[in-house]
């Protein structure tokens, strides 16, 4: 809600020249009204010395409610009127910012250009930034930029001791800075820090931070960070946690399936995952990087590789993808001339949607590269006598019977089970291995004995946050020879990745064969 | 134009006509046939090619249109006998190729098929067109048809109709009398009781056994052997088939069967072993396996007048049963829905074989599908064919067959009290191929006993649109799309095994927005709401701030595993349906404390029950909204305590530099107020537990126990047990409460003086109850089971700190509960059927329905904070 920006004499100038270069003349207060409400502009101090310039801004609840276009956002609880827009640095601050001190972000002023382009001592604070990464992010997010970094944490709360810090810093930054640049500093890092309580007024706004951090960006999934030779200064783009940042700044788009689920989340849940990045390799040691020498495959390419290997070998020709994700295997079933039908099915929408854009050149009518909106069954939206799609693409659940998953010779578990717990697995059993049965089924888990390579993993954690559990060689071993038993399979089982003699490899496979 | 119309000489003649089938007129344009059909049929039974036309063109003679409207009327004659209805088509059908189609549509819905042929002269036919004005055609039109149809009359039958009728000349046409005849399965008028006996396999004295045991007194022949029986209550006895072979009297057993069915005391449907029994009298070359030899050699003892009876008795039965108004249904090898009161050659085959896909098992058996499984009908389905241990309702279906020639139970079924009545086999009289379902490994021979898993059709998805629509006893409920895809991810990810999930807690509705200045929320508003509503006595219940959970909680695991799910003795979850532990050690912790609880409260055997589901609240909040108190509350107080103060700071320094700032700087101390009581309210509900220490369960309603539940006992039987459940354990807290009689000003007064004292001393507020339960029912029956009136203090956590800020408070009078009163009376049904359904015993699917459709509903977009 707060920022104060100050500055001393330079012997250029006096220190309230700091009006000029905002736009604000240190003799008023100013309200500036805003569809959110409004932000006042006032100095707390000016004289030739030292001069404050504060934005304060006052939101108003019923007025940001009039903003919102529709009450289906995902937190519409919590987005009305507990929140912590009135006092926190939140991303919607950064707008009035932007919107409020317009020219000085731009660097224009026509009464004092060369102070406008000149260094000064500055210093900003904002008592309140969301920041969950900690303090340590915030500093490694200023300092590159030439900062001296002050970065407190808040406490939670006096009244519940034990509780901890909360998420919020007094972020104090000093340092010898062009005025348009420190702004656009805050433009861009505040809202990266804010990272999950992101709320963007437009899509408009999305691409103008990125243009005062020097970006363009490319595609939707957010990793591809280009140089804009029209940029004036691309601090951005030399950052060294562009990467991070820029991801912040695109946010999964929410579908309404995916606003119906965030109102069944509960306070317990599991944040939002983030794309998989494929955990594994981020957690394993980097392998060195020699020049000459071609990296290891990722544990994800080599799992897919793993069981394409298998349907080949086993003569597949039709494939079902059970928890398909975003599709990352869907992607290389599809480029394999052998499979005659590959279908992903998913229970969570999201994902499919990510998979349809994966896999898909674009199937709107007329094309384009549009996409239609995946739905109920989805691959059921086509011409009549059209083929189909490829992947074809199904809400489907691992636990509830389905008689869209009979008839295909492989069903692909991979990296499925364990998102479940233990007490759903015979579901899965039923819904897999009894009633689709299909000729081959391959399972995919990690091997929980190989945790003990992963340096940053602690000992007796788990790969990734929404696993229920982990099995060893032997548990999972145990789990599909009774599986097989009793459905009438036979299932040998196969290592993943590279191999270690004491722990296995990362990902273990069984595979089912009747 | 009845000009050649003389008087019939002959009494008229009566069509037989299926009454649930297809009706083929067969006549030359101008023969009558639209006239005729309709003076025998209904105007949405008769479908003709020229309303068809009509509809696809606007213009019931353009020929150019013809073929989307054949597509059409095929569309609706397969949509109406796929319905169970009957389809009378009025086209000309003179061509071969015309009824093929047609009869081809009756095939695939197991229907039989009736040709009326209107066979007038050429000479009537063609008058009758030229008085037409939209009839353009000429005469060479009529005589093409008129040889088409002569050619036609003769190879109807061959073509595949069940039946041909052919009227001759016009007078006959006029004459003729149309007579539904119901389908030979269809013998709904019979209502019982009945006795529905398994399969027999010449078990004569077993049978006898059984047949005493449920009451029946027999007639016997001058030899002593049993030839009928009679119940005294009239009961009718239905034998599943399969009364021959393997076992030592067959014999016996057909010549009691037959007596009993000849005097009206029982029904047969028949077997597969009565089916090649047939073909063996009748000199068909079979091989005689699987006991048919001990039968043959039996039989061959007889009377060749008695073999004869046997022949006929066998020859006549009909393929299955469709009893008691359609709610019983009686086949040997069980029948999936769609063949119900069917006649087709597929649907025998079912019904005498079960569901085969030719495959066989180890034992050379075939292996049956399990339609059972997938059964989804409302008509229980009776019948025998394979050998189980024990009876189980699956879905709805009963297999009798317990194998009592091979050494089991013979076991009947009493109709409508579905009690399983058996007795023992007094010896193996056979040696089984395979070890009864049940005892051998694999699912060919474990049965249909698979109720551990939803479809994903009965949740409304897994079709090209989602969505979900559950009959309630008080009307139908609707879950969209998007609901129930976002449903289906929770229960698939996050929910416990769904054969605990018995119901889901409806949401509940706040009172209307108080008048009373100062307040959005009154007591006052919900006791006028319910007398308005014509509810006299209410209870107000104190509103506990925890979270909300359901305790399933079973006696041992036996009972665990026999009701709901094996490897525990039961289960907390939340209002969607998750673990409410995430630490299973600690959940099960929690669940062994609530059952020592019930035991030492004695609520078994009070309710005479092996497991009990309780409703209520966790306590405290942040035991489990830790993350939500933190992230969402606790924060915002810690942003606020940190910029607030830098604010006013900053504030006062314009100001003392003369800038006019003393609003904003004003505001922003008010401000700094309100956070405080904002902060004070969430840390009132948070505390420090230690596992199950510093822990409460405050339970307001026993929801079910063995079948039954409790929706219809008033709160204070509700309440009085939750009180012996905390005389038993301290881990269960009570809940203060008050019985209120809307009508009485002053009672209502005081009931708001203690709403007042419970909010002041940190209370969220209370909840408003019809006195007499969840079914309460008021002037416009079903009523809100509950309205919440939450203390001003605990709706700064709701509305936001500043809520009570002038105009803010006013503002939000306007709130409009609508939307929420409807939700939480969707919900309300939805959570009243799924604990009836739950306990009458219904199949897994049948509560899932309701339960999932309960969380689907959740996902709708009302405002959360109301």
């Amino acid at each position: 809600m707060l920022l104060t920006i100050t500055t001393t004499a330079t012997p250029a100038a006096p220190a309230t020249d700091l009006g000029y270069l905002l736009h604000k003349n240190p003799g008023r207060v100013q309200g500036f009204e805003q569809s959110f409400g409004t932000a006042h502009v006032f100095y707390p101090e000016a004289t030739a010395e030292r001069c404050t310039a504060a934005l304060l801004l006052e939101v108003d609840p019923r007025a940001l409610l009039r903003a919102r276009t529709s009450v289906s956002t995902p937190d519409f609880a919590l987005a009305q009127y507990v929140n912590d827009r009135p006092f926190a640095a939140s991303s919607l601050f950064t707008v009035a910012l932007g919107r409020v001190f317009r020219s000085a972000l731009r660097g224009r002023s026509d009464a004092r250009p060369a102070l406008a382009a000149a260094p000064l001592p500055l210093e900003l604070h904002l008592p309140a930034v969301p920041c969950r990464a900690g303090a340590d992010k915030a500093r490694a997010l200023f300092e590159p930029l030439g900062w001296r970094v002050s970065a407190e944490p808040v406490p939670l709360d006096p009244g519940l001791p034990g509780w901890g810090d909360s998420p919020y810093l007094s972020l104090t930054l000093s340092g010898e800075q062009v005025l348009s640049e420190a702004l656009s500093h805050l433009y861009v890092l505040l809202p990266a820090m804010d990272g999950g309580k992101h709320y963007w007024v437009d899509r408009g706004e999305v691409d103008k931070l990125l243009r005062a951090g020097g970006l363009r960006v490319a595609g939707p999934d957010g990793d591809t960070a280009e140089e804009d030779p029209e940029a004036g200064s691309a601090w951005l783009v030399r950052h060294p946690e562009r990467a991070w940042i820029t991801r912040r700044y695109l946010g999964r788009r929410q579908t309404y399936v995916r606003t119906a689920l965030a109102r069944l989340a509960e306070a317990d849940d599991l944040p939002e995952e983030e794309a998989d990045p494929g955990l594994e390799d981020v957690l394993a040691p980097p392998a060195p990087d020699r020049p000459g020498q071609e990296r290891a495959p990722s544990l994800a390419a080599q799992r897919a590789g793993a069981v394409l290997a298998v349907l080949r070998a086993e003569n597949a020709s039709s494939v079902l993808d059970l928890g398909c994700g975003p599709g990352a295997l869907l992607a290389e079933l599809v480029a394999d001339p052998a499979l005659e039908r590959i279908t992903g099915a998913d229970v969570d929408t999201a994902s499919l949607q990510r998979a349809h854009r994966r896999t898909c050149r674009g199937c709107a009518p007329g094309g384009r590269g549009r996409h239609r909106d995946l739905f109920g069954d989805t691959g059921a939206v086509r011409e009549q006598g059209a083929r189909p799609p490829r992947p074809e693409l199904l809400v489907g659940s691992a636990v509830y019977r389905d008689a869209r998953f009979c008839g295909y010779d492989a069903v692909v578990l991979m990296e499925v089970v364990e998102h479940l717990d233990p007490e759903r697995l015979p579901a899965l059993e039923e819904t897999v291995f009894a009633a689709a049965r299909p000729r081959i089924a391959v399972v995919t888990t990690p091997n929980a004995e190989y945790n003990v390579h992963y340096e940053r993993l602690a000992p007796g954690a788990l790969r990734h946050s929404d696993h229920r559990f982990e099995w060893t060689r032997a548990e999972f071993a145990r789990w599909a020879d009774a599986v097989a038993e009793r459905n009438g399979y036979t299932v040998r089982h196969l290592p993943v990745g590279p191999q270690d003699p004491a722990t296995g490899s990362p990902t273990q496979m069984g595979v089912f064969t009747r | 134009m009845n000009t050649d119309a003389t008087a019939p000489d002959t009494a008229p003649r009566v069509l037989g006509v299926p009454a649930m089938g297809l009706v083929v007129l067969v006549g030359v344009s101008g023969s009558g046939k639209s006239t005729f059909a309709a003076r025998h049929f209904g105007p949405t039974e008769v479908v003709s090619s020229d309303f068809c036309r009509g509809l696809v063109s606007d213009d019931e003679n353009d020929q150019a249109a013809s073929a989307d409207a054949f597509a059409l009327l095929h569309t609706i004659v397969d949509v109406r006998l796929r319905r169970g209805l009957l389809a009378v088509v009025d086209v000309t059908n003179v061509q071969q190729r015309a009824r093929a189609e047609l009869l081809a549509v009756a095939k695939a819905n197991d229907v039989p098929a009736t040709a009326i042929v209107l066979d007038v002269p050429e000479s009537v036919a063609r008058r009758r067109n030229r008085v037409r004005p939209d009839r353009d055609f000429g005469d060479h039109v009529i005589a093409r048809q008129c040889r088409d149809l002569r050619q036609s009359v003769k190879r109807l039958r061959k073509e595949g109709f069940r039946k041909v009728h052919v009227l001759k000349g016009v007078a006959e046409v006029d004459a003729a009398v149309v007579e539904r005849e119901r389908a030979w399965p269809d013998r709904t008028e019979l209502t019982g009781p009945f006795d529905v006996i398994g399969d027999v396999h010449g078990c004569r004295e077993e049978l006898e056994e059984l047949l005493a045991a449920l009451g029946y007194a027999f007639t016997r022949d001058d030899r002593g052997r049993a030839v009928g029986a009679r119940h005294p209550d009239g009961r009718t006895a239905v034998f599943v088939g399969d009364l021959v072979d393997r076992g030592p009297d067959t014999p016996g057993v057909l010549r009691l069967a037959m007596g009993m069915v000849r005097d009206g005391d029982a029904l047969c449907v028949p077997g597969n072993h009565e089916n090649k029994l047939i073909r063996a009298l009748r000199g068909t070359k079979v091989t005689p396996t699987h006991g048919l030899a001990e039968s043959l050699e039996q039989l061959g003892r007889e009377s060749e007048e008695f073999r004869a009876e046997v022949l006929d008795f066998c020859d006549g039965l009909v393929s299955h049963l469709v009893l008691d108004g359609g709610r019983l249904v009686v086949a040997h090898a069980g029948l999936k829905e769609a063949y119900h009161g069917r006649a087709s050659g597929r649907v025998r085959s079912f019904a005498l074989y079960g569901d085969t896909n030719g495959e066989t098992d180890e034992y050379g058996l075939p292996v049956r599908l399990p339609w059972a499984r997938d059964y989804r009908g409302r008509a229980a389905v009776v019948y025998g064919h394979t050998p189980v241990l024990k009876a189980e309702w699956v879905n709805n279906t009963l297999c009798l067959d317990t194998g009592c020639v091979f050494g089991g139970k013979l076991t009947a079924l009493r109709y409508p009290e579905r009690e399983t009545v058996d007795v023992a086999a007094r010896r193996t009289w056979y040696e089984p191929v395979r070890p009864l379902a049940g005892e051998g490994p694999g699912p060919s021979a474990g049965g249909d006993r698979s109720d551990t898993v939803v479809d994903i059709t009965d949740v409304g998805a897994g079709g090209r649109r989602p969505g979900l629509f559950v009959e309630t006893e008080f009307g139908t409920v609707r879950a969209g799309g998007p609901s129930v895809l976002g449903a289906l991810e929770v229960m698939s990810r996050f929910s416990v095994d769904p054969r605990w999930l018995l119901y889901l807690p409806p949401t509940m509705a706040p009172a209307p927005a108080a008048s009373e200045a100062g307040y959005l929320e009154h007591p006052d508003e919900a006791f006028a709401w319910y007398r308005a509503a014509g509810i006299g006595q209410v209870v107000c219940e104190e509103k506990h701030m925890g979270s909300r959970a359901v305790a399933v909680l079973c006696r041992d695991g036996a009972a665990a595993e026999r009701r709901f799910a094996p490897g525990s003795t039961g289960t907390v979850y939340t209002r969607t349906g998750r673990p409410f532990f995430a630490d299973r050690a600690l959940g099960a912790g929690v669940v062994d404390r609530l059952r020592a609880a019930v035991t030492g409260a004695g609520l078994w055997d009070r309710l005479g029950t092996d497991w009990i589901a309780l409703d209520g609240e966790v306590l405290p909040w942040s035991a489990k909204a830790r993350t939500l108190i933190r992230d969402q509350y606790a924060s915002v107080g810690a942003a606020a305590r940190a910029a607030l103060p830098a604010a006013g700071a900053a504030l006062a320094a314009a100001a003392a530099r003369g800038l006019d700032v003393g609003r904003l700087a004003e505001k922003t101390a008010r401000s700094a107020e309100q956070m405080e009581e904002f902060s004070r309210v969430y840390r009132r509900y948070s505390w420090d537990t230690d596992g199950i220490a510093g822990l409460r369960f405050a339970p307001f309603a026993v929801l079910a126990s063995q079948g039954r539940e409790y929706s219809d006992a008033d709160h204070l039987w509700h309440m009085a047990t939750a009180e012996r459940l905390a005389e038993a354990d301290p881990l269960v807290r009570t809940t203060r409460y008050r019985v209120v009689d809307t009508t009485d000003p002053a009672a209502c007064a005081s009931a708001a003086a203690w709403w007042r004292e419970m909010v002041d001393a940190g209370g969220e507020g209370m909840v408003v109850k019809p006195l007499h339960g969840a079914r309460a029912t008021g002037a416009k029956g079903l009523t809100q089971p509950g309205l919440k009136v939450r203390g001003p203090e605990y709706l700064r956590i709701i509305y936001g700190p500043d809520y009570t800020d002038p105009g803010r408070l006013e503002a939000l009078r306007d709130r409009r509960p609508g939307a929420k009163l409807g939700l939480a009376m969707r919900e309300h049904k939805l959570g009243l059927e799924a604990l009836a359904r739950h306990a009458r015993g219904e199949p897994l699917w049948r509560v899932h329905e309701a339960v999932f459709a309960t969380l689907a509903l959740e996902a709708e977009p009302v405002d959360p904070r109301l």
